[in-house]
């Protein structure tokens, strides 16, 4: 794919400026890094971290059964989000793999939005379309029209404030808020993915600058940085978030992922993978995903075999050198037997065997 | 972003200082910059021998993994070991402290293989 044919954030031209390099990723052209990953990493840790995430998808389903649609759609139960409070979902086929994970806000009475990841932003849309079928609920896929800028870092509210009507002390973990941002309507979500306390903005698409340059003024005195997707994704993997792609997949089920209590099959009604997604409740997963901490030399990497004695037992699906730790990282899946905390197995890392120590999850826990 | 000019220059992007029939190498600030922070470099042991444009070892950043390949032949008499503790070296001082190996060279006609400074600078301005 040249860049041409790539979608462009409204924010492209503001990340060439501060001198981002730019990576494809899930079919839009986005900032890898601008100064350094580990600095934008600490700087997250430490103070605050600005991201364009516009490459997400915002699809809105709307109507009076658009929460009891949902529940039919999703291993959720949306219907019983009270207003204003957002949770974590999933979309499975009707085998329990994964097709995406999202987030589900209950926006309003008759209104909820869905945000998947970029790459699979188009198969959700289609997926949810199909499923919405016979209920009073449509959906409005708003993706190429809600920009995302989050705010995340110790001094995120610190920062965003003073810019803001709503109340962000009052805003709960996991919940929504409508509002202005630097005079720009927006939804405000006290939600990330970085394990630090953050607020996530949808603005309109063309006010996306607007308010990427306010919060960015506000902050130079807190020391914000623009943060790319390179430090995201090592700030998510230090907290222990699955990465759709990585962890996740369409081969994977939530009770794999560790993530079985997403999963709500004691909701009424039916919903797509119920049967399935009971059997592997009953009998157990298959695999286990774990934290493993390399005790030698080398970085784990996605692909890279595990294995536990002289047995094969699995593989990584990430793995990086943690700037907070200051030692290599991995998530793997395992068989269940040696996912217990202690266990010593052993990353292949071109070639050679390293020892690696599963570990629990999350790497990193923020003090509050 | 300097490009010195004492130095000869692989493709590749590492760089090479010749001191008699001995040479030391490195990769250059370009190729540092562009993997981004270091976090491990893995050399090979003194006294094996490298081919011209071989692989020598990895230097990994915190996103990707990258081959070293050798700009010259030749038996490896001493690596760098303080990069195992400090391997940000690479990025800090890419042609001084940040250097990977010094090797006897096998022979000193594969240095006219490489690039000099300038036509260094312009390989690294097309890319």
């Amino acid at each position: 794919m040249t860049e041409a044919q790539l979608h462009h954030t409204p924010l492209l031209d503001l990340h060439r400026a501060l001198g981002a390099r730019l990576i494809e990723f899930g079919g839009w052209l986005m900032p890898v890094q601008y100064t350094g990953i580990v600095q934008e990493h600490r700087a997250v840790r430490e103070r605050v971290g600005l991201f364009d995430l516009s490459h997400m998808g915002e699809l809105f389903v709307e109507g009076p059964q658009a929460g009891e649609a949902l529940a039919g759609a999703l291993v959720t139960d949306p219907p019983a989000l009270p207003l204003g409070r957002a949770h974590y979902s999933m979309i499975c086929q009707p085998d329990g793999g994964i097709i995406d994970d999202l987030i589900v806000y209950h926006v309003t009475a008759e209104r909820y939005l869905v945000v998947a990841n970029a790459s699979n932003a188009q198969v959700v849309s289609d997926t949810l379309a199909e499923r919405l079928d016979g209920f009073r609920a449509v959906l409005d896929d708003r993706s190429l029209a809600t920009a995302l800028v989050a705010v995340q870092g110790p001094l995120a509210r610190t920062v965003l404030g003073p810019l803001t009507d709503v109340d962000l002390e009052g805003l709960r973990y996991y919940a929504i808020a409508e509002g202005q941002v630097a005079g720009v309507p927006a939804l405000v979500a006290r939600t990330g993915y970085t394990g630090e306390d953050g607020f996530e903005l949808f603005v309109e698409w063309s006010r996306a600058e607007s308010v990427w340059t306010a919060v960015s003024e506000a902050g130079a005195g807190a020391g914000i940085a623009p943060v790319g997707l390179g430090a995201r994704d090592t700030l998510r993997l230090e907290a222990g978030m699955p990465l759709y792609g990585n962890e996740l997949d369409r081969d994977t089920t939530p009770y794999d992922a560790g993530l079985g209590r997403v999963v709500k099959l004691d909701k009424t009604g039916d919903f797509v993978g119920r049967a399935a997604l009971e059997r592997v409740a009953r009998d157990g997963p298959a695999r286990r995903l774990v934290g493993l901490a390399v005790r030698g030399r080398g970085i784990a990497r996605h692909g890279h075999p595990v294995h536990a004695g002289d047995r094969a037992t699995g593989v990584v699906t990430s793995g990086t050198h943690s700037p907070t730790l200051g030692l290599p990282i991995a998530m793997a899946y395992v068989a269940p037997a040696d996912g217990e905390a202690g266990t010593i197995l052993e990353v292949e890392i071109r070639g050679q065997r390293v020892p690696a120590e599963v570990v629990p999850l999350p790497f990193y826990r923020r003090a509050r | 972003m300097g490009v010195p000019t004492d130095l000869r220059y692989s493709k590749d992007h590492e760089w090479v200082r010749v001191d008699g029939d001995g040479a030391t190498i490195g990769i250059t600030e370009y190729a540092a910059a562009q993997l981004g922070d270091v976090v491990f470099v893995e050399l090979p042991d003194p006294g094996s021998t490298l081919d011209q444009f071989g692989t020598f070892g990895v230097v990994e950043s915190v996103k990707a993994v990258s081959d070293l390949f050798a700009p010259v032949a030749g038996e490896v008499v001493e690596v760098n070991g303080e990069l195992a503790g400090r391997p940000e070296l690479v990025n800090e001082e890419p042609y001084g402290a940040g250097w990977m190996l010094r090797l006897r060279i096998a022979d000193a006609a594969q240095l006219e293989q490489l690039l000099d400074a300038p036509a260094y600078e312009q390989l690294i301005s097309e890319t």
